[in-house]
């Protein structure tokens, strides 16, 4: 008998897939989202709205805050570390959390290092932005790899850019020869094994998962369209007029993707709920940005 | 022959997949109305919460009665054993009752205590042995008597067969080996000779 093997860590994210994973702060929320239809939700301290409203540090959530959470679903439950903090990390296998984030959201504690994830029973998701860097993450055990995006703006511009970078290299990857790998693998900072993996197969090596700036049923649709296995919700939901509501629209969004007539349903269903505001990502200045934290 | 892999959330992809590996055409099924097209319907694992809530949504639970009346065979792993089972614990949640177990949800704990191990099953004449993978799996705390336990680990049922529906605690889509997908695929075969 094996526990903690990649194929039992990929093998969640798997069970994830087509599902929404809602960001929760309390113990009512994370209900809140079960009853929704969240396939899991990620216990935080702070929404990442809040975090870049509020700013000071952001370190992984409050021991008591997480046990809340798990008690009160069914549900897995995910719970972020800071990056490079494996300290953070330890404590959340220890709880006995089901996924960890190892994310550019909370302050980063190491300025080159990402946390050693084959050195946990417990599965990773990390963020990326292109291929060299879901591949260096894969690299180090990540077992699931999402889009940055720009976690709390309420826009999906940097999530949309995120992975066509990623779908889009994977397809030109395709098309080359065993003899041009090397160089790429060099160009992107990646090892060469995962680099020829994902050429030969044609997608990153791991479920492949939306993050940042989804706030509509649409947004999620897009996503999904766009190569996603899978969403994650964070400050949207519970930074709309009507969280409960917009989080059973998601829901049924991710799982009818394909179709508009549905899209069209869940959203009217929203009435004259609004989404969260929002930020136009473009105006914001490179140290706001939470998406260039990761190395 | 074809055969419908419920596609609202989970692992559908892999059990089709799975199905394209022992030559059976394979068709993700998102409404009741799809289910028409196929002579046999795979649950794949996934959150049950989040499928019953979107089984009910749609008018699964009438429909899937109806497809289990018809004598059309059904497949449930992990969510699926769980949505299909006669009686569901921790908590206890409303369930299509189609094969006489008792499950209990996340019995064998967390993901840190998810496993792998081997075993065999009675998919034949003789026992074949398989990879069992099991994710914050169900345990069969209870097997009626008209329900055959096919696999165990540890002295406990994984596996059942009630007439035309199979399910199991764990995920043989999860591995290469294509025991189990290529016995319900025969089981469908029987059901819906052509």
């Amino acid at each position: 008998m094996e526990i903690g093997t990649l194929r039992l860590k990929v093998g969640l994210a798997e069970m994830l897939k087509g599902g929404v994973i809602m960001d929760v702060t309390t113990a009512e929320q994370a209900k809140i989202a079960e009853d929704a239809g969240a396939v899991a939700v990620m216990a935080l301290e702070r929404v990442p709205a809040d975090i870049r409203a509020q700013g000071g540090v952001a370190r992984m959530a409050s021991v008591r805050r997480i046990k809340e959470i798990m008690a009160a679903v069914t549900i897995p439950v995910m719970a972020k570390c800071r990056i490079g903090h494996f300290a953070e990390a330890q404590i959340l296998e220890a709880l006995g959390v089901d996924y960890i984030d190892e994310s550019e959201v909370l302050t980063p504690a190491d300025e080159q290092h990402h946390v050693d994830k084959f050195a946990f029973k417990v599965p990773f998701v990390c963020g990326a932005r292109d291929l060299g860097e879901a591949l260096r993450r894969i690299g180090e055990g990540a077992a699931m790899i999402r889009t940055k995006g720009e976690a709390g703006s309420g826009n999906i511009v940097e999530a949309v850019r995120h992975m066509r970078k990623v779908t889009g290299h994977i397809k030109r990857l395709t098309t080359l020869g065993p003899e041009e790998l090397m160089h790429e693998a060099k160009e992107l900072g990646a090892p060469y094994e995962l680099v020829r993996w994902a050429a030969q197969h044609g997608r990153v090596p791991v479920p492949n998962f939306a993050a940042g700036g989804i706030a509509t049923p649409a947004d999620a649709s897009l996503m999904m369209q766009l190569g996603a296995e899978a969403v994650f919700v964070g400050s949207g939901i519970f930074k709309s007029s009507d969280p409960e509501r917009r989080a059973k629209a998601i829901v049924q969004a991710t799982t009818h993707y394909k179709d508009p007539d549905v899209l069209a349903r869940v959203s009217e269903e929203l009435g004259e709920g609004e989404a969260m505001r929002g930020i136009d990502t473009s105006k914001l200045a490179e140290e706001e940005l939470l998406q260039t934290r990761g190395w | 022959m074809r055969i419908g892999v419920l596609a609202l959330q989970g692992d559908f992809a892999l059990h089709a997949e799975a199905l394209r590996r022992v030559g059976v055409e394979a068709v993700e099924v998102r409404k009741p109305a799809e289910l028409e097209a196929v002579d046999g319907l795979i649950i794949p694992g996934g959150e049950s919460t989040t499928l019953l809530k979107l089984m009910e949504a749609w008018g699964f639970v009438p429909a899937l009665e109806k497809f289990h009346a018809q004598g059309r065979p059904i497949f449930g792993t992990c969510a699926g054993l769980i949505v299909l089972a006669r009686e569901v614990l921790n908590p206890p949640q409303f369930s299509l009752g189609l094969i006489d177990v008792t499950v209990e949800r996340n019995a064998y704990g967390r993901q840190r205590e998810s496993f792998e191990t081997e075993g065999e099953a009675a998919l034949g004449r003789e026992p074949v042995p398989i990879k069992m993978v099991f994710i914050r799996a169900p345990r069969i705390r209870r097997v009626g008597p008209a329900v055959t336990p096919l696999a165990g680990h540890r002295g406990e049922c994984v596996m059942a067969r009630e007439g035309s529906v199979l399910a199991a605690a764990f995920h043989p889509e999860l591995t290469d080996d294509p025991a189990v997908h290529r016995y319900f695929a025969g089981m469908v075969e029987a059901a819906h000779p052509c």
